[in-house]
């Protein structure tokens, strides 16, 4: 135990005692008064800590004794983590301001479960995972009841928690088998026994249960099932976030895991990663047409796109890698917009989810119109916008790495797809007359949804250098 | 059979019967009560292992005061166990179809099951020998030295546990009257009071 | 500068397409005009100060790498580019300004309706990809130019598109082209197959190997240059109407008149000419091939005239003359005389330039009056636009005095093609075109005839009316008859004089004709493939063979010969004459006794029937089936099966799986869980 174990873990610590010091004001500070000023400090420190992080330093570290790495790949996850976390609560502030639910303890627990997401990204240990995904998964459980008055939201609360706490079992049971086999619970002790010779059937069973206890966090089909409800039940402003950072988070962690653990094991995980992402693309892509309910339209659009990542992380190489953070970063981006727009849904001061009541949303909001179906173009994988190429990224490294009937599939399941995004397109440009909605939007919220959709725009220039940053944070996490 | 093989015998048995007859038993608080003789017979496995510090936990910890809560939530809640088992029964081959599954596929794989060539090594190198360091002594080395990351997560864990608990569950009612002690023991007469000279036979 | 000629009409293309609603309708006009103008001076330019000696090529830019397939854009400046150089930018500017009065108004469009920027960007936009065509320096780029000429035409030709008949007549020109481009790319892709380039330099100088190497093509072995230069010819037939491929000229006089001028007198449709002269290292090797483009454009020559005889819109005798001119031209370049069918190229561009713009003239005048039986004693009514169709008709119809040099321009250029058809001992090709020459004199003075003499026919109010419209239409008319006149006596000797003379002219070094004899012979005794590729291509715009003296031999013909053209084209006179203005009852009574003759030549010998029945007809059948059956039944009734039926019952399926109760979802992840491990188990993992 050095200070320079502390300094790699820096981030954390900050963010964590930060938290801790903002609950100690907020209760003898004036309770729900000081919430937004505690907000915007949360997002503007975790902006600070994003561009600390992006800015600074290259190479690899790991400390407590190789628990802990920082590393290209734990940087890039980060940065994405932070900077859409902060985005989130943001942009929802004044919607949980108007329907009462601006709890002082609501940007900490934000606070505390970025905190266990910036963990997950950098474990190297199968108990920091767990520590970190459990930290996360525990403030979710939480925000998810948040609206405690409510039935749906606390049934959310409950079901996220019991199903979390089966895939949690699930994760153990897996990390146990692994230990078992393996001796050590250090990646880099995993990856050295786990390579040689033939794979042991136990550990095999270990690797199939951390994977799953896994696709249960990215909610990968066919352990997405609480994903629906909660992101209906939840309030809205926890479903963005729900929708964004965690995903990125969970992704970083199996690609940590699986990578950085079983890397020479490549061709056992990724036959189980591909079959996880044809259900789940043609899950997403199927179930939501039957959707009248924005937010569990978002929820099957999320388990879609993440069988899209998942198909990255399937081709098992630098390029799929680097094609899967790629496409968390474009999913997002999107996401941050869309729920910027689903959050101003209201009529007469209650929220709206119905994607009914957007007919002729054109008419009154053309540019936040116009916004949206940039967005839902994106969504569905439009070219010239920019998660086509996304997608493009993570076909061509599926098919390099010889998954051209996973790429094949992934092509079919985004026709599906592109059918209920472009309803809500109809619906807004050439829907029939009926009960409209309004829009009521904090400034910081159109700013999300604006440079959202401009972004898919604009960034088919070069992504903004985000390829060659996933290139780098790939190139580190693959050897 | 040395005694302290009958007695590991014993305790794993005993853990065994403890945890199905957790899960069949009718009765809800009879459950609990199976539940706690599991964790006493694990306790007996953990002493008979030398690690007699984690057998002390899981009794004062788990069967003191986790089993005990348990206990009175399961007294407090009126869940009709029985009911729910009964609409349990009709999935229940197919779900002990998949058990048996799981099971059988779990016995192969530990049939067949192989450490690893590194594997004691690796698990030798973290143990500090019990030899030389007492068992408490190493315990408190591993979680607070070698495990202080993993400890502190674990304090952030409670912590959010403890903030939603009480965000879930921590009501303000304004409209209740409450005992307010210091404003009891600040009151003063002369505020509080108000003497009127009411005029006999006149009434108010 | 030739970059500058070169895109000029771009970039009027692309001001006035796309910012028309900017700068206005006149002033798009103005701009594109005027690049034009520019661009047809600079062309002027590098014409007269050209050094055919050192042709030059100008890269613009890389354009294609793979593999070994690598193009550029870049010019090939010489003698040949340089005279496409003038004939197109000459003309397109002239037919420019001409517009600017034919298309002041216009009864297909609607009071207020702007259309004259949209015409003017697709004449430039034509204009730039003709221009692409002539100056390219490999096959690529050529074809690029051919497509986009293509589609200017077709653009062009649908102008007037609220017409029913304009539309069929754009898709007829697009369709019956694409027949020929379907040869042409087979010859570009067999040419980079055999040379592995498609650059010029390396196809001229692969000449000599491809004559010796054989393709196995439709299962038959062929003479590699034979089998190439046919192919490519297919594409010229297209473009330039020839028989077989000629159907949509005709029709294609459905676009505006400017556009019958440009793109279907002087330019586009003599492309097909260009590309075989322009391949002449190519033909010269393939002897079947040549003979098969002389037998074709006799033909052409020999059945447009007939057809032209009879036909009583004016526009359609114009275009079925063009069509007999270019088999003309095909005749003198199947000879191997490439300078001649350059020369008449050249002097038709004028002449024919002028009928049509002439024709427009007489059409605005008579009120968009195309029949020429309602026309008749105008020459007092337009009399400008009357002696410009006099020049027109007398350059086209080669007057002149035989055995000097006295005469308009076409009677060099044809009698130079006719003479070299009997020099090449073509006996069919001779009398064809003799005949020809006979007929095209009938209906060109015919037409004269019909539109300015004798009895004024036709709606009385009309010719009342008649008068010359506006100075900007007369003007490229004096133009083009200057050089209608003069374009003839004045390049008589670079294009047709002496050898040397044309030699100079055209860059080829003058003992490359003894040279090649020599490496010819040592090639056909040892024909070693690195030599071959060693030799280099020829030197010069054209080459002229070994063997091939017919140049000379043209100028050795008998007098008779020479005199033939002219006493072909006083036999038309005289007949004209005698049949619409001595005895106008004559041609009726004609008619009636050769009912069936007239009949056939009328309905132009059938062709578009026969076509209609054979090709367009099954074809429609199975588009129809692959439609209806094919499209609709069995993929749109798939993907509909799919998408109504499978998708969203399985939508359904999705739905109520998702149950809400929580034991369900947690019996899901068991289950897939089991899936997992279960199939794990069986694949044994490393699967």
């Amino acid at each position: 135990m050095t200070s320079a174990d502390f300094t790699l873990v820096l981030p954390e610590v900050i963010l964590a005692v930060f938290a801790m010091g903002a609950l100690l004001f907020g209760v003898y500070g004036g309770k729900d008064k000081t919430a937004p000023i505690l907000t915007w400090t949360t997002a503007g420190l975790m902006v600070a800590l994003g561009a600390w992080i992006g800015l600074s330093g290259e190479g690899s570290g790991s400390a407590f004794g190789g628990m802990i790495v920082n590393d290209g790949f734990a940087r890039f996850a980060k940065v994405t983590v932070l900077l859409s976390a902060a985005a989130v609560i943001l942009m929802s502030e004044s919607y949980m301001e108007r329907h009462g639910l601006l709890r002082f303890e609501y940007p900490l627990i934000i606070a505390l479960a970025t905190v266990g997401m910036m963990v997950m990204v950098s474990a190297a240990d199968l108990m920091t995972l767990y520590m970190g995904l459990e930290l996360q998964s525990l403030s979710l459980y939480v925000v998810a009841s948040l609206r405690r008055d409510s039935v749906k939201s606390t049934e959310a609360g409950l079901k996220y928690f019991v199903l979390g706490a089966l895939s949690s079992g699930l994760l153990l049971y897996g990390a146990s088998l692994v230990y078992g086999f393996a001796g050590t619970t250090l990646f880099a002790g995993i990856i050295e026994v786990a390579g040689e010779g033939e794979i042991s059937l136990g550990l095999l069973f270990g690797l199939v249960f951390l994977i799953t206890g896994l696709a249960f966090k990215v909610s990968a089909v066919p352990f997405h099932m609480w994903t629906p409800d909660v992101y209906e039940g939840s309030p809205t402003p926890v479903t963005a976030f729900f929708a964004a950072a965690p995903k990125m988070a969970a992704m970083g962690l199996l690609a940590r895991v699986l990578f950085d653990a079983f890397g020479g094991v490549s061709a056992e995980w990724s036959q189980v990663l591909a079959l996880l992402s044809l259900v789940s693309m043609f899950l997403g892509a199927i179930a939501a047409i039957g959707q009248r309910n924005i937010k569990r339209l978002m929820a099957y659009s999320s388990i879609a796109h993440m069988g899209f990542a998942l198909m990255g992380l399937a081709a098992g190489t630098v390029a799929g890698v680097q094609a899967m953070l790629i496409y968390m970063v474009i999913y997002v981006t999107m996401n941050v917009g869309t729920f910027a727009f689903i959050l101003s849904m209201e009529r007469d001061g209650q929220p709206v989810t119905d994607i009914d009541s957007l007919r002729q949303f054109s008419k009154t909001e053309p540019l936040k119109a116009l916004a949206v179906l940039v967005l839902m173009f994106s969504l569905a994988g439009v070219p010239p916008l920019v998660s086509f190429f996304g997608k493009f990224y993570v076909l061509t490294a599926a098919v390099d790495a010889g998954l051209a009937w996973l790429a094949i599939a992934g092509v079919i399941a985004s026709v599906i797809g592109a059918f209920y995004y472009l309803r809500i397109v109809y619906f807004m440009y050439f829907g029939d007359e009926g009960e409209g909605v309004q829009s009521a939007m904090s400034p910081v919220a159109w700013v999300c949804l604006m440079a959202s959709a401009g972004i898919m725009v604009l960034g088919v220039i070069n992504l903004f250098g985000v390829g060659g940053a996933a290139m780098a944070a790939a190139s580190a996490l693959v050897n | 059979m040395s005694v302290a093989d009958f007695a590991f015998y014993v305790f794993a048995v005993t853990t065994l019967a403890g945890g199905l007859f957790t899960v069949v038993s009718r009765n809800p608080v009879h459950s609990v009560l199976w539940l706690i003789l599991a964790f006493i017979s694990a306790a007996g496995l953990f002493i008979l292992l030398g690690a007699e510090f984690v057998a002390m936990l899981l009794v004062i910890v788990y069967v003191g005061a986790v089993a005990v809560l348990f206990l009175f939530v399961v007294m407090m809640l009126d869940v009709d166990f029985a009911e729910l088992k009964g609409e349990m029964v009709q999935y229940m081959p197919l779900g002990l179809l998949i058990g048996v599954i799981i099971l059988l596929e779990l016995g192969m794989a530990i049939g067949v099951w192989q450490f690893a060539d590194l594997a004691p090594e690796l698990r030798q190198a973290v143990a500090p020998d019990p030899q030389e360091v007492q068992n408490t002594a190493a315990l408190g080395r591993l979680i607070y030295d070698d495990y202080i990351l993993l400890f502190q997560l674990a304090g952030l864990v409670l912590l959010v546990a403890m903030i939603g608990a009480i965000v879930l569950t921590l009501r303000h009612r304004p409209y209740i009257k409450r005992q307010d002690v210091l404003a009891q023991m600040y009151r003063d007469p002369a505020k509080a009071l108000e003497l009127k000279d009411v005029k006999p036979g006149q009434g108010l | 500068m030739e970059t500058i000629i070169l895109f000029a009409p771009l970039v009027g293309a692309i001001i006035a397409g796309f910012g028309w609603r900017l700068i206005g309708d006149k002033a798009s006009q103005w701009v594109t005009t005027g690049l034009l103008f520019l661009s047809a001076a600079l062309s002027w330019i590098v014409f007269l100060t050209l050094d055919a000696s050192a042709p030059e090529q100008i890269q613009i830019m890389r354009w294609i790498e793979s593999g070994t397939l690598s193009t550029d854009w870049a010019i090939r400046m010489d003698r040949l580019t340089a005279i496409m150089l003038i004939v197109v930018t000459t003309v397109s500017s002239l037919v420019h300004l001409y517009s600017m009065g034919y298309m002041a108004h216009d009864e297909n469009f609607h009071e207020g309706e702007s259309y004259r920027p949209r015409f003017f960007a697709y004449l430039s936009f034509f204009t730039f990809a003709m221009l692409m065509l002539v100056t390219s320096d490999n096959l690529l780029q050529m074809f690029f130019g051919w497509e986009g000429v293509g589609v200017a035409s077709y653009l062009l030709i649908g102008f007037y598109y609220r017409k029913p008949s304009a539309n069929a007549a754009a898709m007829k020109a697009f369709i019956v082209n694409r027949v020929g481009d379907f040869g042409f790319a087979l010859g570009i892709f067999g040419l980079f197959w055999m040379v592995d380039s498609i650059r010029f330099d390396d196809i001229f100088a692969a000449g000599p190997m491809l004559a010796e190497a054989r393709i196995n093509f439709l299962w038959t072995d062929w003479n590699a240059a034979n089998l190439l230069a046919f192919l490519l010819f297919i594409g010229a037939m297209g473009k330039s109407a020839q028989l077989f491929l000629h159907t949509w000229l005709p029709d294609a006089m459905e676009g505006p008149t400017p556009v019958s001028a440009l793109i279907h007198a002087a330019t586009m449709v003599t492309a097909g000419v260009f590309l075989v002269v322009r391949m002449s290292p190519l033909f010269e090797y393939a002897a079947e091939a040549k003979m098969f483009v002389v037998y074709i454009g006799a033909a052409t020559a020999f059945v447009a005239a007939t057809i032209g005889l009879v036909q009583n819109d004016i526009k359609r005798v114009i275009a079925y003359s063009t069509m007999s001119q270019l088999g003309y031209m095909f005749v003198a370049a199947g000879v191997g005389a490439y300078s001649v069918a350059m020369f008449h190229l050249l002097t038709h561009a004028f002449f024919k330039a002028l009928l049509f713009l002439g024709a427009g003239s007489v059409i605005t005048a008579m009120h968009h009056e195309q029949d020429m039986r309602n026309y008749g004693n105008l020459r007092r009514k337009i009399p400008l636009t009357f002696w410009a169709m006099m020049i027109g008709t007398l350059a086209l119809t080669g007057v002149g005095i035989p055995l000097t040099y006295i005469g308009f321009s076409g009677f060099f250029s044809k009698d130079a093609i006719i003479e070299s058809a009997y020099a090449a001992e073509n006996g069919f090709a001779f009398w064809s075109l003799v005949v020809a020459a006979l007929f095209t004199s009938f209906y060109s003075w015919r037409l004269m005839f019909m539109t300015f003499y004798g009895e004024a026919r036709g709606d009385a109010h009309a010719h009342e009316h008649a008068h010359e419209r506006r100075p900007v239409m007369l003007i490229p008319l004096g133009v083009l008859a200057i050089g209608a006149i003069f374009s003839g006596v004045v390049w008589y000797n670079q294009f047709f004089g002496k050898i040397d003379k044309v030699e100079e002219f055209f860059g080829i070094p003058a003992h490359v004709a003894a040279e090649a004899a020599e490496a010819g012979e040592e090639r056909a005794a040892a024909p070693a493939e690195g030599e071959v590729a060693l030799a280099g291509p020829p030197r010069g715009a054209i080459f002229i063979g070994p063997e091939n003296d017919v140049l000379e031999a043209a100028h050795e013909v008998p007098k008779w010969v020479k005199v033939s053209p002219f006493v072909a084209m006083l036999a038309g006179l005289f007949i004209a004459w005698m049949m619409y203005i001595r005895r106008p009852d004559l041609p009726g009574r004609l008619a009636a006794a050769q009912r069936p003759l007239y009949l056939f030549l009328l309905n132009k010998w059938y062709f578009d029937e026969i076509y209609d029945a054979v090709f367009v007809r099954p074809a429609r059948r199975l588009g129809r089936f692959l439609w209806k059956k094919g499209d609709g039944k069995v993929i749109d009734g798939t993907i509909n099966g799919i998408a109504m039926g499978i998708v969203p019952f399985l939508t359904r399926l999705a739905g109520r799986a998702q149950s809400g109760y929580l034991f369900h979802y947690a019996f899901a992840m068991v289950l897939g869980v089991a899936v997992l491990i279960t199939w794990m188990t069986i694949g044994g993992g490393a699967g």
